[in-house]
């Protein structure tokens, strides 16, 4: 599977997908996507580099281990649901607030940052799966 | 002020595990020293619930608390009467005295600090549990008693005796505390209450219900298992591996009454029945023969020590079940005498143990000159035990006396179960205080002197507490008994006993005990020949038939294992397949559920080609002739799927359809070409189509379930319901993600816990160097069906 040709691409390949994958997510919201299909495609996105170039470069590039960056993603999810303590309402209510920054109107919510904390979970969980099993096959 | 009282008794509820947290702390810092410090806590309890002695020598009960859950109708509550109060006081008051004898005894010990910590969270769990209203609190308080006991026993745990004694412990008394929690629900279910306040105030309820006999047993299994009745009584001497400090406070003052507790506490709900006033009386009646006749066997002092205990605890239980007004005065006396003796005496044997060496009755003597205070401290224990007047255990004597003695009928059983019980005991108690102290100097393997102020303070107290409370009768029945003895009998009782003897039948049982007591004494070493030979030729015991049993239950667990878990993926496989076949095939033939045939329908050409992929893809990998052609042939029948969702207006679907194909392609090769499979299949012919049929079987079950489904009406209520309301409260035009993330968030917190925990256990599987290759089996399934319930 190594050949000359995916090992070029890989890295494109990879980069767009991961960006699409972030597109996903933050869309998910209002149209189709959201943090469960984009970690899936993150998670593609790593397989693919690394199978084209070695789970050795993959694991520099992510820093962290994959499966703390899945711990964080659930720590996150959790975190974003304690949040409705302070506002007295029953865990994991949606809370919005919605900033101007630069003259522009985001909207921000507890409900993303959960999604986000689902998308580092599905991530991180099938990227070390993938990784273990490749690394076992060459190594 | 009633805020303010009430926030302390918080405070004094919460104390012990707040210094059983710095316990380790203060004794790396103070080494043995700490147990000053630390003793600061219980005694700051004791001096807290003094403080409501007033008023419930009034008649008042003090009650607090605060709402817990208030949806479940769960309150952390506290009913404060004469009996809690009581023992309330007692686990304070000689908890700060076992905290100071622990720093002696167990000065310089590597683990003294993880002591000090168990001992104060065994306080808390004890104290918690006297003072609970709410039958949660009473629950959860009993079972962290056993906990901690269980790391008490196993405090030396390199030693096996100490595991084994531990674990015993906690299977029995843990047991028990199950009963106790169905005797606990059942009764909440039956009365409607679930605290023990409005319990006590709910008179004959419980008693006239139907259920009354059913909750009165499991109620028994845990008070009986709890305080060491005949024949759950085995665990209590092997506790005995404990460190002393243990034995005196949670095996003889304090844990153990426990169960004696939760019976004083319903007598007055539960109590009065022909079923409670004959079971009680026979095993506690029982227990206390077996345990006297099993510490005239013993030459261990803390062996000997413990089988009074259990007798002891037999005769509280049988008082209680008598449950006259004079019957349950005797209970409370003798509870307070027995925790005030019995301590003492436990540390005495502690102290004399810790300065010589040894613990063996038959190889001590003559130490009352090198050991002048714990000398004086046994032997004011023991009058007391003896029940000589002026001491507490006197009084209690007298009362269990005019108890039983005027009672008349069967029951001169119990007296004189009672007078053999007694007698025995007066021995026993002597043998300790007198026996290692009189006579001529005996060699010891270490040399004896007098131990240092921690060890020798809390004998002395408690036995001079006796002696005190005896001759200040007056006081301490209004303070004590009389409001305790109310609180057990569930109406007013005064009790006016005190330490002049009076002429009579209760004073001439006490004189034939004594003189009984005296005869055994003298006789104390032919009697424990007789016992040993005695035993031996019985030659089985509960304690054999706990191994037993123990041994038995492995042996039927490790069968069941083999035969459910058979180690070949294989059986495991037809298995699941074939449940799932029945699953779907039975409910439908019994209820006539098949679906109707469907119409052909009419669709466009392309959706006819996409469907004609999925086909192709499922027929090559039926014929497949390597595995990583049929995977990939699986591939594409499910992004074929993907596409058909696609078309249908399910993009979310659709989407995630294709990545979970991919992925799934992906980690199944990848784990595929790590097993060391053959390339190709090579199965029987006759294996090959049994598998066939089954998985024919479960396909074409699963495709009439979908369409029988689809024939259904559909109701929309959901849909409907999602569709109006997700953009107004959740902000969200996508439903799909809307429901994923908000209005089901905490599924999906769920979810992602689980996605987490299958890919660590995953990892850890794909990580195992295996001898065998069996063993990366397992993850080959995970991946993809965590994948689709997201």
């Amino acid at each position: 599977m190594r050949t000359v040709i995916f090992r070029t691409a890989a890295p494109y390949l990879t980069s767009l997908m991961i960006l699409f994958s972030v597109f996903v997510l933050l869309r998910g919201h209002n149209e189709p996507g959201g943090g469960f299909i984009g970690g899936l495609i993150a998670a593609s996105a790593i397989a693919i580099y690394g199978i084209a170039c070695g789970v050795a470069p993959v694991r520099r590039a992510l820093y962290f281990h994959p499966m703390a960056i899945s711990g964080f993603g659930l720590l996150l999810s959790a975190l974003s649901g304690i949040l409705s303590v302070f506002f007295g309402v029953p865990f994991l209510t949606g809370l919005w607030t919605t900033p101007h920054i630069l003259g522009v109107e985001l909207a921000l919510s507890t409900v993303m940052v959960f999604d986000i904390g689902v998308y580092l979970v599905v991530v991180g969980s099938f990227t070390s799966i993938g990784l273990a099993l490749e690394e076992r096959e060459h190594g | 002020m009633a805020d303010a009282s009430q926030s302390l008794t918080l405070l004094s509820l919460f104390l012990p595990f707040l210094a059983a947290a710095v316990a380790p702390f203060l004794t790396r810092l103070f080494r043995h020293n700490a147990a000053w410090i630390l003793a600061v806590a219980p005694a700051f309890i004791f001096v807290h619930f003094s403080g409501y002695l007033q008023a419930v020598a009034g008649g008042n009960a003090v009650s607090g608390g605060y709402a817990w859950i208030p949806a479940l109708d769960a309150n952390f509550s506290w009913y404060l009467d004469g009996l809690s109060l009581t023992f309330a006081l007692l686990i304070s008051g000689i908890g700060t005295l076992i905290v100071l004898y622990s720093g002696g005894y167990l000065k310089d010990h590597p683990h003294q600090g993880r002591f000090f910590s168990f001992i104060l969270m065994f306080m808390g769990a004890m104290q918690g549990l006297v003072v609970s209203d709410s039958f949660l609190m009473l629950f959860v308080f009993w079972e962290l008693t056993s906990i901690t006991s269980f790391l008490l026993i196993g405090f030396d745990h390199a030693r096996e005796a100490s595991r084994r004694a531990a674990l015993q412990a906690l299977v029995v008394t843990g047991g028990g505390g199950l009963a106790l929690l169905a005797g606990l629900v059942l009764i909440w279910h039956v009365t409607g209450i679930s605290e023990l306040s409005q319990l006590l105030a709910s008179q004959d309820l419980l008693r006239a219900s139907p259920f009354y006999m059913g909750a009165l047993l499991l109620v028994l299994g845990g008070a009986f298992t709890k305080s060491a009745q005949f024949p759950f009584h085995f665990w209590l001497p092997n506790a005995m591996e404990a460190p002393t400090p243990v034995s005196a406070y949670l095996h003889s003052a304090t844990m153990v009454k426990a169960g004696v507790y939760l019976l004083m506490r319903l007598n007055p709900v539960m109590g009065g029945t022909a079923a409670w006033e004959t079971i009680l009386p026979i095993f506690g009646g029982t227990t206390l023969i077996v345990g006297t006749l099993l510490a005239v066997r013993k030459t261990d002092l803390k062996q000997m020590l413990a089988y009074t205990t259990v007798a002891s605890l037999g005769l509280l239980v049988m008082l209680t079940g008598l449950g006259s007004d004079k019957a349950v005065e005797a209970a409370v006396l003798y509870l307070v005498a027995h925790s005030l003796f019995k301590g003492a005496l436990f540390m005495v044997a502690g102290t004399v143990d810790h300065e010589t060496g040894t613990r063996d009755i038959t190889e001590l003597g003559g130490l009352r000159r090198a050991m002048p205070i714990t000398f004086a401290a046994a032997l004011l224990s023991a009058l007391s035990m003896g029940g000589v007047t002026p001491f507490f255990g006197f009084l209690a004597k007298e009362e269990i006396y005019a108890a039983l003695g005027f009672a008349g009928g069967w029951n001169s059983i119990f007296t004189i179960v009672a007078l053999v019980g007694n007698g025995l005991m007066f021995a026993i108690g002597f043998a300790v205080a007198l026996i290692p102290f009189l006579g001529g100097r005996v060699e010891t393997p270490k040399h004896a002197h007098e131990g240092p102020v921690l060890l020798w303070l809390g004998p002395v107290v408690l036995s001079v507490t006796a002696l005190v409370a005896a001759l200040a009768s007056n006081a301490s029945h209004h303070y004590i008994s009389t409001p305790m003895a109310s609180a057990v009998a569930g109406s007013e009782i005064h009790v006016h006993i005190g330490v002049v003897p009076h002429l009579g039948l209760p004073f001439a049982l006490s004189v034939v005990t004594m003189a009984l007591g005296v005869g055994a004494f003298l006789f104390l070493a032919r009697g424990r020949a007789a016992m040993v030979w005695l035993l031996d030729a019985i030659g089985w015991g509960p304690d054999r038939g706990f191994d037993q049993a123990m041994r038995g239950l492995l042996r039927i667990s490790s069968h069941v294992t083999r035969i459910v878990q058979c180690g070949r993926m294989e059986v495991y496989m037809t298995v699941t397949f074939v449940i799932l076949a029945l699953a779907i095939f039975v409910p439908m033939t019994v209820y006539g559920e098949w679906p109707a045939v469907p119409e052909l329908p009419v669709l466009p050409f392309y959706e006819w080609t996409v469907l004609a992929i999925a086909v192709i893809g499922l027929a090559a990998v039926v014929y497949a002739q390597d595995r990583l052609t049929a995977i990939v042939s699986l591939g594409i029948q499910g992004s074929a799927v993907a596409l058909l969702f696609m078309l249908l207006g399910a993009p979310d679907l659709s989407f995630t359809q294709f990545m979970v194909e991919t992925l799934s392609v992906v980690i199944l090769a990848l784990a595929m070409t790590r097993l060391r499979l053959t390339p190709s299949d090579h199965r029987p012919t006759g294996e090959m189509l049994l598998d066939a049929s089954i998985a024919g079987a479960c396909g074409l079950g699963l495709a009439l379930l979908l369409l029988r489904i689809t024939q259904m009406p559909f109701d929309s209520t959901l849909s409907d319901f999602f569709d109006e309301y997700a953009y107004v409260i959740a902000h969200g035009r996508n439903i799909v993600n809307v429901i994923i993330v908000d209005f089901r968030g905490l599924d999906t917190l769920g979810e992602i816990a689980v996605v987490m925990v299958a890919g660590l256990a995953i990892l850890a599987l794909i990580r195992v160097r295996a001898p065998k290759p069996a063993a990366t089996h397992a993850k080959q399934p995970a991946p993809k069906k965590e994948l689709v319930e997201g």
